[in-house]
């Protein structure tokens, strides 16, 4: 079942929410839409699911016109981010739901239900929770329950909406691994909705970078960590420092900077912006380096140091024990090495085509 | 020498055996000693005094129009009030807020305002009597009189029992079940009814035990007809202007018990609807 989102744009009084997102899924494939709250990558789901319509634009599912089609024909498995279990009923009930509201002449006979559930409660490993009620349940088995309903219509689209999101590390550790499975075993196409670059990229085929209502970049971990294809996907992987430079033969250069490790790159000579991740510097002792070493922590492995040079300050990270590393008390005046970086072209202000003037900044990355 | 003190959990709140106390207190005065003391009066009255009081033509036939007008009203209500807080709550339109606002109107209104306003307007020469009266339909005066002054001051209580629930239902229950292919009608009785089902049965049951008792409102339109439109709250106020302290009494104890086995019944039905959401 190939999913085809095209040009689709979708507005809450008067507010984009997706400014034209084009996106092709393939069958059998499993996506994440990855992106902080607020980059559309929800409504985007709900709109795949009928939950939400779309001001324009198209959606196709192996041919057919999704958007003429409501949620109920769909036949879709979506997994609420707070499980929307129904309360008065228990897991068994839960899990039939799909089947039992059938029309009649449609509908499996109880015995053929019944088989089902037990099937899935057994695939589901929660066997022995059939008669409780999703009040006498955990998270975890909350959840496992809330897909076990949505398979139970067998659904051509599994869509699942922060899955792992209220679930605690541990928790989520193991389910991801065994939604991998569920979704290798089932061969269903499955999309899910993230904000967890980790979980994001340790579970995807392909991961969907959304900001700001558009489509950022598409790619696997590698592809996106290393060249990030906008300063918003640069800053959401992580890449919190920001220098201004000056690009001449394809080459940074800004005071105290020694662009040495970083490769050229084939852009116009002119101003830039130098992306870098905090762990992908290496501080060079100067007396009459540019920066100033202002704080310093540890954490027994990795030393976190804040540096100023006067008028913006940032933080570094690196290993406690590094032979750089050592002597760098507060009031050490260093100069710095990048390690690997994204440059984009223009001031800071000034950035690719596909972002606002004004980046976002509202989500941390890790 | 001494142990240390065993440690106390704190309260949040200071004097929890005053504030206890006060409640209590009220309770007793306001609710419980009334109650009480007309159950003693009852009982003052002895068995077979107070069978025949009860099952005294004129008092059966006071029941059975309160009984019948309450029954019907609250069916009413319970419908319409379910229609009322479902217009509130799912949809926004203009004047919704005022729409909301007046549905506490019988709340506030003092019901023997409502009676008379009620009465002039469903009189034969009222806005809605007229026409109504054309038709062959006479409500002054009638059972159908009761039914309706019953309702318009009882209604309030469904919706507002109901709002809240339905407020705070959270849509993606509804969302989930369309995407498992759930038809509309399906979605409310499978979904949204069990949900509101306990919140429903507590406002009609008020309701009820509201329209059981309603005496200003009623005593306008129904004209009071013995046998025909006195209701039984009626009745005894009347046997307590005769000085027939023990038939009022009987009277009354007779709508109590209607109510307490209401409530009674009512509290059980939500406690069963309610107990897997506490279950734990």
């Amino acid at each position: 079942m190939s999913i085809v989102i095209e040009h689709m744009t979708k507005s809450f009084d008067g507010t984009a929410v997706l400014r034209g997102i084009d996106l092709t899924i393939e069958s059998g494939e499993l996506v994440a839409l990855l992106g902080p709250s607020g980059s559309g990558k929800t409504t985007l789901l709900k709109i795949i699911a009928g939950l939400e319509w779309p001001n324009s634009g198209g959606l196709a599912v192996h041919g057919a016109d999704w958007l003429h089609l409501a949620a109920q024909d769909r036949r879709i498995g979506f997994v609420f981010q707070h499980y929307a279990l129904f309360p008065h009923m228990n897991v068994r009930d839960n899990i039939a739901f799909g089947l039992t509201v059938r029309p009649r002449a449609q509908r499996p006979g109880k015995a053929v239900i019944a088989a089902k559930v037990d099937q899935l409660l057994e695939f589901l490993q929660i066997a022995h929770l059939g008669e409780r009620y999703p009040a006498q349940l955990s998270g975890g088995q909350r959840q496992r329950v809330a897909l076990g309903r949505a398979l139970a219509i067998e659904p051509t689209v599994l869509l699942l909406d922060e899955p792992f999101g209220a679930l605690d590390a541990a928790v989520r550790r193991d389910l991801r691994a065994w939604l991998r499975e569920v979704h290798d075993e089932t061969g269903s196409t499955t999309i899910f909705v993230t904000h967890d670059q980790e979980e994001a990229f340790e579970l995807a085929d392909r991961v969907v970078v959304m900001g700001e209502g558009r489509i950022e970049q598409i790619g696997n971990a590698d592809q996106i960590h290393d060249h990030p294809a906008s300063p918003f996907v640069a800053r959401f992987m992580g890449a919190t420092i920001e220098l201004p430079v000056t690009l001449q033969a394809g080459r940074a250069e800004a005071q105290g900077l020694d662009a040495s490790r970083l490769p050229r790159r084939a852009l116009p000579d002119g101003p830039a912006t130098l992306f870098l991740r905090p762990a992908d510097v290496t501080p060079l002792a100067d007396p009459a380096g540019r920066w100033q070493v202002a704080h310093r922590t540890s954490n027994g492995a990795l030393l976190r140091l804040d540096l100023t040079d006067g008028s913006g300050q940032f933080g570094i990270d690196l290993p406690r024990r590094a032979p750089e590393a050592q002597g760098l008390a507060p009031g050490t005046r260093v100069n710095l090495r990048p390690e690997a970086g994204t440059i984009f072209p223009g001031p800071r202000a000034a950035s690719a085509p596909a972002t606002a003037p004004e980046f976002p900044r509202k989500e941390k990355s890790l | 020498m001494t142990a240390a003190a065993p440690i106390r959990a704190k309260r949040v709140l200071p004097g929890f055996s005053l504030s206890l106390g006060t409640t209590l207190l009220y309770v007793a005065l306001v609710i419980l000693i009334p109650v009480v003391a007309l159950m003693l009066k009852g009982a003052e009255i002895g068995p077979a005094r107070f069978w025949a009081i009860v099952t005294a033509p004129r008092t059966l036939a006071a029941l059975r129009v309160t009984l019948t007008a309450a029954a019907v009203a609250t069916v009413f209500n319970a419908l319409y009030g379910l229609l009322m807080a479902w217009v509130l709550t799912r949809y926004d339109f203009p004047g919704r807020r005022i729409l909301d606002a007046l549905m506490d109107i019988p709340f506030a209104l003092p019901t023997a305002v409502a009676g008379l306003s009620l009465t002039a307007l469903y009189s034969a020469n009222g806005w809605f009597g007229g026409p109504l009266a054309g038709a062959g339909i006479a409500l002054v005066y009638t059972l159908g009189g009761v039914i309706l002054a019953m309702t318009f001051t009882s209604i309030p209580f469904v919706v507002r029992a109901i709002q809240p629930v339905l407020e705070d239902l959270d849509p993606a229950l509804e969302q989930a079940a369309m995407t498992l292919g759930a038809r509309p009608f399906a979605i409310f009785r499978r979904v949204v009814l069990p949900a509101i089902l306990p919140a429903w049965l507590a406002g009609s049951t008020v309701a009820f035990a509201r329209s059981l008792g309603e005496f200003g409102a009623v005593v306008f339109i129904a004209g009071n007809l013995p046998f025909k439109t006195e209701i039984a709250a009626l009745l005894a106020f009347i046997r307590l202007e005769e000085y027939d302290y023990q038939g009022a009494a009987a009277i009354a104890l007779v709508l109590l018990m209607f109510a307490l086995v209401l409530l009674a019944v009512s509290n059980l039905i939500q406690f069963r609807a309610a107990r897997h959401l506490e279950a734990r």
